[in-house]
């Protein structure tokens, strides 16, 4: 699987300067430490039994790391605790927890969203065994035939060592920015993905069904590589809440599109509300290929996430849908970037955020069209919805322009539930809550129908369930 | 016994300004009366007290279904106990589909989803998403006998709630919920506006396919036309925020052929600055 010229010329590019990311002068006031070493990164590439150039761009990330600070130029991350995160748990470690760790109110959650009690464990990180591996594995079989190779990311490394080796760490490289490098240094879990040619795989693959891969870790670090003409739909997280004892949640996902590939990544982000989920995802798109970012954002106490599309060969097409709630004492800071750097490139992101009881969101989005990336298209709308008065929204668009021939536009609108609203649905025998949360639904409901069936339905309980209680 | 819906000595005010001064009307199971009046006599306040906005203040008089004040209830319990408001302006519930309000409508008006409320406080375990709703199927079915009934197309159930609809279109689906609700006492507060003869004939026939020994009905209206197609048992004059003169089908005819006027006259000019819609 030779990297076409392309994709050099793109990574090239990319190396030489990472002008598009979020960010103010480096402050270097970095000083937790405590947790974090270099004899922790060094322990766990030894456990993992890698190669050595992957031990040395651990170490050299995690340098990276501590040269670079917290940024300030979005949430307040203060909170993070470094000296108390434990960077790498053993799985066989991780299962050693139990149920009674796991907190009521989400216990509870899993009991009103029906989840089955073996899943329940998985999803609560208490078990390691889930039920579907049976599903999973004659999956498996069909997709192995296909030559689709869907694996954990220790499994990817190990054999597919050539691939991880050209491609790993190139779209987002380890100095991109402070999460990137530290996930870089202590990355564990996360998928590989590498659809051939001319594939299409109708079944979405979900992370869910891979057992026993910590793919919902704190550091996943997943690759997806989706050849010329093939096509893929990722699907990654889930409804139900995700309780992790560790409050720091970095991820870094890689995508690349080939000519005339398609790839859809589906995120449903629900951790719980003491996790700071700070995650870098980005992909390269090429001739005539589409990537589409369908991102949910529910739970974490921070989220700040801008899942990035280069189209680098023409006519190259990216969407992204973000989706974000945020409840008491969230911050959810989320959007999108989109960089035409082709002629006849074309984008669309459409942002939908609610914020309920003192909750913020904050639509973060960049739109840049280089200098001869002529006939570029594009079109963002971000919608907010704020439940109360004690709740906010912020929107920060960031439109870079470099080319006259380009059709651009861009729609923000801040709204509230009107009492009108409200009141009709009530006078058809609705209580308070349940009418806004069908007033709600319906906002989000160009984002949900984009979802898998069982994933729609659920996302609809469960903002039903954020909306009981407080409202009414 | 039929269902009885008794307003007496109903005072309302909107922003601290008095609107309505002592209504008193009472409606029963399978009568339909006709309340007419001017524009800014009141009228709307009536039907917006009735259903329970919170932005309408009695203060003074009861409203009693069946001998039960309401005033003290919800719009949503309200709806539970019987009444039904068909709107005016009906707001738009963008994403909404038609059947998905209408299946939580219906369920929570039919009890489902209080039942299944109540069976998990009671210890009773979660049940599956969907189980507080009506069952589909059933709900399906009668939703689709409902509507061919109405003659509406099957396609409007998966349209978004009001969301760009016409003026007709959303007055046909206010009919459409009334006849999925079975509500014992509706307001139906001017049907009749915005619509072209044509359309006004198809809600006219919805309405009446609806009339009968259970329903109630409250049609307010500032023209007689609308009583052209739906025969009330009985009319009344509304002016000033209250009931002037009450009669049969015999009065709505007096008022298309004299007009108000003769009422202005008769009742007094009203006091500037007392205009409701």
């Amino acid at each position: 699987m030779p990297a076409t010229n392309a994709d050099r010329d793109a990574l090239a590019g990319l190396k030489s300067e990472y002008k598009y990311g979020f960010s103010q002068p480096e402050q270097y006031v970095f000083k937790a430490r405590k947790g974090l070493d270099h004899d922790i990164v060094e322990q766990i590439s030894t456990m993992k039994k890698e190669p050595e150039w992957m031990r040395k761009f651990r170490h050299e990330s995690l340098d990276i790391f501590f040269s670079k600070s917290t940024p300030t130029w979005g949430p307040d991350l203060s909170g993070i605790r470094y000296d108390d995160i434990y960077f790498y748990i053993k799985p066989a470690e991780a299962q050693g927890k139990s149920w009674d760790d796991v907190p009521t109110d989400i216990r509870e959650t899993f009991d009103k969203l029906g989840i089955p009690e073996a899943e329940r464990k998985f999803l609560a990180g208490v078990g390691a065994q889930y039920e579907s591996e049976a599903i999973y594995h004659s999956l498996k079989d069909e997709w192995e035939k296909l030559g689709v190779i869907f694996t954990d990311s220790d499994s990817g490394l190990r054999e597919h060592e050539d691939i991880y080796k050209e491609y790993f760490g190139t779209v987002i490289p380890a100095a991109d920015n402070t999460y990137a490098a530290l996930n870089s240094a202590v990355w564990s879990g996360g998928s590989f993905v590498y659809i051939p040619k001319g594939v299409h795989l109708d079944i979405p693959l979900q992370a869910y069904f891979r057992i026993n891969a910590q793919s919902m870790g704190q550091f996943e670090r997943t690759l997806i590589i989706v050849d010329e003409g093939a096509s893929v739909h990722y699907v990654e997280g889930c409804t139900a809440p995700i309780y992790a004892a560790d409050s720091l949640h970095s991820g870094v996902i890689e995508i690349l599109v080939r000519k005339n590939a398609r790839c859809r990544y589906t995120t449903i982000q629900n951790w719980s509300t003491n996790v700071y989920n700070l995650v870098t995802q980005r992909s390269l798109v090429q001739e005539g290929g589409t990537m589409e970012w369908v991102d949910s954002n529910l739970g974490s106490k921070v989220t700040m996430k801008y899942p990035s599309i280069y189209m680098l060969g023409e006519g190259a097409h990216g969407q992204i849908l973000s989706m974000a709630f945020a409840g008491p004492g969230q911050h959810q800071d989320a959007g999108g970037k989109l960089i035409h750097a082709a002629p006849n490139t074309s984008s669309q992101l459409i942002s939908k955020s609610i914020s309920k009881g003192g909750g913020r969101t904050s639509y973060r989005g960049l739109l840049k069209v280089s200098k001869g990336a002529h006939g570029a298209k594009s079109n963002v709308v971000c919608d907010a919805l704020l439940l109360d008065e004690r709740s906010r929204s912020d929107t920060y668009p960031y439109i870079e322009i470099d080319e006259d021939d380009v059709t651009v536009g861009h729609e923000a609108s801040v709204s509230k539930i009107g009492e009108e609203q409200l009141f009709y649905l009530m006078s058809r025998g609705l209580t308070e809550s349940a009418a806004s949360a069908m007033i709600v639904s319906g906002f989000i409901e160009p984002m949900v129908k984009e979802l898998p069936m069982e994933y729609a339905v659920e996302m609809n309980r469960l903002i039903q369930l954020q909306m009981e209680g407080s409202i009414g | 016994m039929p269902a009885e819906l008794v307003i007496k000595d109903l005072h309302v005010s909107v922003d601290n300004k008095p609107i309505l001064q002592g209504v008193d009307l009472t409606i029963r199971q399978g009568e339909v009366h006709a309340l007419m009046g001017p524009n800014g006599s009141g009228k709307s306040t009536l039907a917006y007290t009735i259903a329970g906005h919170p932005h309408y203040v009695v203060t003074g008089g009861d409203i009693l279904l069946d001998g039960q004040s309401i005033l003290g209830k919800p719009a949503d319990e309200r709806a539970k106990a019987g009444l039904f408001l068909a709107f005016q302006y009906p707001t738009a519930i963008p994403g909404v589909s038609m059947a998905n309000f209408l299946r939580q409508a219906v369920s929570a008006v039919r009890g489902y989803t209080d039942r299944a409320r109540a069976s998990v406080s009671d210890g009773g375990s979660a049940k599956p998403i969907g189980s507080e709703l009506m069952p589909m199927r059933d709900f399906r079915k009668e939703l689709g006998e409902k509507m061919e009934k109405l003659n509406i197309d099957a396609s409007f159930a998966r349209r978004y709630l009001n969301d760009g609809f016409s003026g007709g279109e959303k007055k046909r689906a206010e009919i459409l919920q009334m006849a999925m609700l079975e509500p014992k006492i509706a307001v139906l507060d001017e049907t009749d506006s915005g619509l072209d003869i044509d359309a006004l004939r198809v809600v006219a026939e919805g309405v009446n396919s609806l009339i009968g020994p259970n329903l109630g009905a409250l049609l307010i209206t500032h023209y007689q036309r609308l009583l052209n197609y739906i025969r009330p048992d009985f009319v009344h004059v509304f002016y000033n925020g209250r009931v002037v003169m009450s009669g049969g089908p015999e009065l709505a005819l007096e008022l298309e052929s004299r007009g108000y006027d003769w009422i202005r006259q008769e009742f007094g000019e009203p006091v500037p600055g007392q205009e409701a819609a």
